[in-house]
């Protein structure tokens, strides 16, 4: 058993942002969020794998919807509660754990808010070991399981329960009922026990978000590059260096669909990389031919601070590191290349593991 | 007609009057005091000295100020603040200062009230507002508080609530200058309410401004309409700037770019202002300062309102060059205006970024101990330097084709004849005084920025709409309505909201309507 204190929280937002791969919502709300109920309710304890029962009762929490609407209309403690108290009641059980069910961009913040309002542990693991834009992308979902109950509350005192009949579904309901709400909404789904979170929750990711933002907070005493630590930790390769020259944004569906073209640095002169993004980035080739796709992450870094960039605040003229590392193993089966791999987002390619593409890559 | 423009930086205070046609009639530059009026009114008197101008003559003075930035980083002369956000149900999770530094906190002495109200994203009420809480909030505010800040939840879709809550006050409380978030930030509520909290704080230190520069004027019979320099590039009217204080805030880097467009003739090109101790770079687009997307902190706050996309750099005239690992380090520290007596060539113990330019040829001192150089080598350092400024330039162009480059700020001769990157380099006379010339000239601006939702409008219409209250908004503040030009038109799609929202952001601007100086 560990506790979050204020300063891990920082360090969470940092690395929640590179796990969120430029999408996820900006993790600073969930920040200011989870720093405040820190401060009015204490500290969180977080339960390891390790430290489950078989009989553990553990309910994801999240926010859904816009990351414009959630920045602007923040949610209440209620809004926090009702979607626990709504699933409490519709299965009968009392929650003992929350857990966040992606770890990238703000997701990763807002079960500590409601962990400590609730004063219960959260998980140190997630369902996804990043950040995906629909709510089937988890490992619960490539596992069979189906989110057999669904709770969504906004702060109007708005709580809605659904019975979906599988995860595709549940994502198309829950999205429209957000959007009734005004856009915005936090959701509880896929409550599972002790014994079904040991098999499909990816663990350790709350911790892994922490170290990486300690990793890139450090001052820089020139021992190893924060980057380069970074990358050793996730077993993670850097893809280019260069400077970001054209970014295209568009609206499909709901999502911002777009492409950013990066011109290469003397090291890879010549050579141009670009990153194809829906929220998140999902596909970086190089020289029109790919180096990293869905569902490996790609993250683009600040070159000077070291810092994520997300898809929002990409701009021209940004000097920035693009890296890569894989994704976990769940997601590398069939069904996780079926469920969030380059095909379903409407890419026209077969999905090939990131350390094939590295090795197989010859530079102009 | 004479415009007489001053731009109070943290080295210098400069002065200029430029006549009817804008041609500089004499320019000063001497040392910001502490007490920054007598810095002013040195400046003004020294302008008077040095030309045969008719102080009746002088029909506009406007003043480019550090004095809010420097309330807000040196956390002195605050209001004590009321805070109101319209939020309830939603919002309690956050409340107003929670990222605040506590120094800043202690210093606004707040009173807080969360109310009920707020709006959707697409302008419809999520509840009214309710009377009880209003006679409440008044009674915690009464003699406790002397500026307010009302801060709505999407308010910069629809601002009626906040209007109506600020009318409340206005009526209860009448000699409390009321701040609205919906004039100021953008989407963000914590960004923008911060913004608007920091700009109900600053409400006594613009007074005392005007007050101070007005007084400057009487002192030397000048019987001038008094206008501030703001952050876009653009002026603001007395009347303006009491209500919008935070818009001075990095106006003194806006008005070096606008001098420098007007210098130059540019309208769009890169800017490179070189001081003693920094290098500020910003991009002319149209004519005006490029304004940043991204949040800014100021004092250690985060907001969200408009500033100028500015970079810069740890380098100027008085940058310290120094050996480390055998390898040559340039900066970041700075001897600043002690060049003159610190620098080897002066007879100093220090090498310079000044020292270097003089050694390599690209400048010439009066009195220079060039022997003093012998034993450096500027030759190797010089490309350093210069390379510093070409990176920074390159980040920020907008696309890969090379641009103009205009030179200005008293360190302009330190650059070489060519930059990578630069189609031709541009180094316009009066360049030391650009600042001061941007803040005589300034236009008038008038923005909108508002969420649109596309489900049954066309894009062209929401487009025309934001347009026509944008310039709507710059006649009321001045501008003359036949020179309006449009300077900025963009629109982002917001994420995640099927149905299409968009937010449009539209800046205007036109010179002064001169009827309203007469």
């Amino acid at each position: 058993m560990k506790w979050l204190n204020e300063e891990d929280i920082e360090h969470i937002a940092i690395g929640a942002s590179v796990l969120g791969t430029g999408g996820g919502g900006d993790p600073y709300i969930g920040k200011l969020m989870a720093l405040h109920a820190i401060r009015k309710y204490g500290p969180v304890q977080v339960i390891t794998m390790d430290e489950l029962k078989e009989d553990h009762w553990i309910v994801p929490i999240s926010g859904m919807g816009s990351p414009s609407v959630l920045v602007e209309k923040i949610p209440s403690f209620e809004m926090l509660m009702a979607p626990l108290l709504a699933y409490e009641k519709a299965s009968g059980k009392k929650i003992d754990i929350v857990m966040p069910i992606e770890i990238g961009g703000v997701n990763s913040l807002i079960p500590v808010a409601v962990a400590a309002m609730k004063g219960i542990p959260i998980l140190d693991g997630d369902a996804m070991g990043r950040a995906f834009p629909e709510a089937q992308m988890v490992t619960f979902h490539l596992d069979g399981l189906k989110p057999e109950l669904v709770t969504i509350a906004d702060e109007k005192g708005n709580t809605v329960t659904i019975e979906p009949a599988d995860g595709h579904w549940s994502e198309k309901i829950a999205r429209s009922i957000t959007i009734s709400m005004g856009g915005s909404s936090i959701v509880a789904d896929y409550g599972v026990t002790g014994t079904q979170a040991k098999k499909s929750v990816i663990p350790g990711t709350l911790t892994l978000a922490k170290k990486i933002g300690e990793i890139l907070k450090q001052p820089r005493n020139g021992a190893v590059h924060p980057i380069e630590q970074m990358l050793t930790l996730l077993n993670g390769h850097q893809l280019f260096r260069g400077k970001a020259v054209e970014i295209k944004r568009g609206i499909e569906g709901g999502f911002t669909r777009g492409k950013a073209v990066f011109e290469g640095s003397e090291e890879n002169n010549l050579d141009s990389c670009v990153l194809s993004f829906q929220n998140e980035h999902l596909l970086a080739e190089i020289n029109n031919k790919p180096i990293a796709m869905t569902p490996d992450l790609i993250a683009v870094l600040d070159e000077e601070t070291g810092m994520p960039i997300t898809t929002e605040g990409l701009r021209y003229g940004a000097r920035v590191i693009i890296v890569a590392f894989p994704a976990n193993e769940r997601w590398r089966t069939p069904i996780g290349i079926e469920t969030a791999g380059p095909r379903y987002f409407k890419y026209p390619y077969d999905y090939t593991p990131l350390e094939i593409l590295i090795k197989e890559f010859v530079p102009s | 007609m004479i415009r007489l423009g001053i731009d109070v930086g943290g080295t210098n205070t400069d002065g200029v009057l430029l006549n009817t046609k804008n041609e500089v009639i004499c320019s000063t530059k001497t040392p910001t005091t502490k007490n920054v009026f007598s810095g002013i009114q040195t400046t003004i008197k020294e302008l008077l000295a040095s030309s045969a101008v008719n102080v009746r003559d002088i029909k506009i003075a406007t003043l480019g100020t550090t004095h809010c930035t420097n309330a807000i980083v040196e956390r002195k002369s605050l209001n004590r603040i009321g805070i109101i956000r319209i939020c309830l149900p939603s919002g309690t999770t956050v409340p107003p200062l929670v990222d605040w530094p506590e120094d800043l906190v202690d210093k606004l002495q707040a009173k807080t009230a969360l109310i009920h109200g707020g709006y959707e994203f697409n302008g419809s009420p999520i509840t009214g507002i309710v009377r009880d809480e209003l006679i409440e909030t008044v009674e915690l505010f009464r003699d406790s508080v002397d500026s307010i800040a009302i801060t709505g939840v999407f308010s910069p879709v629809l601002a009626d609530q906040e209007k109506e809550v600020a009318a409340f006050f206005q009526q209860e409380l009448p000699h409390i200058p009321i701040s609205l978030s919906s004039e100021i930030g953008t989407i963000g509520l914590i960004e923008r309410e911060n913004a608007t909290i920091l700009n109900a704080a600053l409400k006594n230190v613009i007074k005392h401004v005007a007050e101070g520069f007005e007084q400057a004027l009487v002192n030397e019979s000048i019987h001038a309409k008094i206008y501030f320099g703001q952050n876009d590039g653009t002026l603001m009217t007395n009347v303006f700037a009491q209500k919008y204080p935070i818009f001075t805030i990095a106006c003194g880097p806006t008005n070096s770019i606008r001098g420098a467009s007007f210098l130059s003739k540019e309208r769009n090109a890169i800017v490179v202002d070189i001081g003693g101790t920094t290098t500020d770079i910003g991009v002319l687009a149209n004519g005006f300062p490029r304004q940043t997307s991204l949040a800014v902190e100021v004092g250690g706050v985060r907001t969200n309102y408009r500033m100028p996309d500015i970079y810069s750099l740890g380098l100027g005239g008085g940058t310290q060059v120094t050996l480390e690992d055998s390898a040559w380090k340039i900066g970041p520290e700075s001897v600043g205006y002690q060049l003159p007596e610190k620098a080897l060539i002066f007879g100093g113990e220090t090498l310079t970024v000044t020292d270097v330019a003089v050694g390599v040829g690209m400048m010439q001192m009066e009195n220079a101990q060039e022997e003093k150089l012998l034993s450096i080598p500027t030759q190797e350092i010089y490309p350093q330097i210069v390379e510093m400024v070409e990176k920074a330039i390159d980040r920020m162009k907008t696309s890969g084709d090379d641009v103009s480059v205009v030179l200005v700020g008293g360190g302009a001769a330190l650059m070489p004849a060519t930059l990578k990157g630069a189609s031709r380099i541009i180094r316009p006379e009066h360049a030391g005084v650009a600042n001061a010339i941007g803040a005589a000239l300034g236009d008038i601006s008038g923005t909108c920025e508002k969420i649109y939702l596309l489900e049954n409008r066309a894009h062209h219409e929401v487009i025309e709409e934001a347009k026509q209250e944008a310039i709507q908004a710059a006649i009321t503040a001045g501008a003359d309505p036949d020179q309006i030009d449009i300077i900025q038109l963009e629109d982002f799609p917001l994420a995640y909201i099927p149905g299409e929202a968009i937010l449009v952001r539209v800046k205007v601007a036109g010179p002064l309507l001169l009827e309203s100086v007469k």
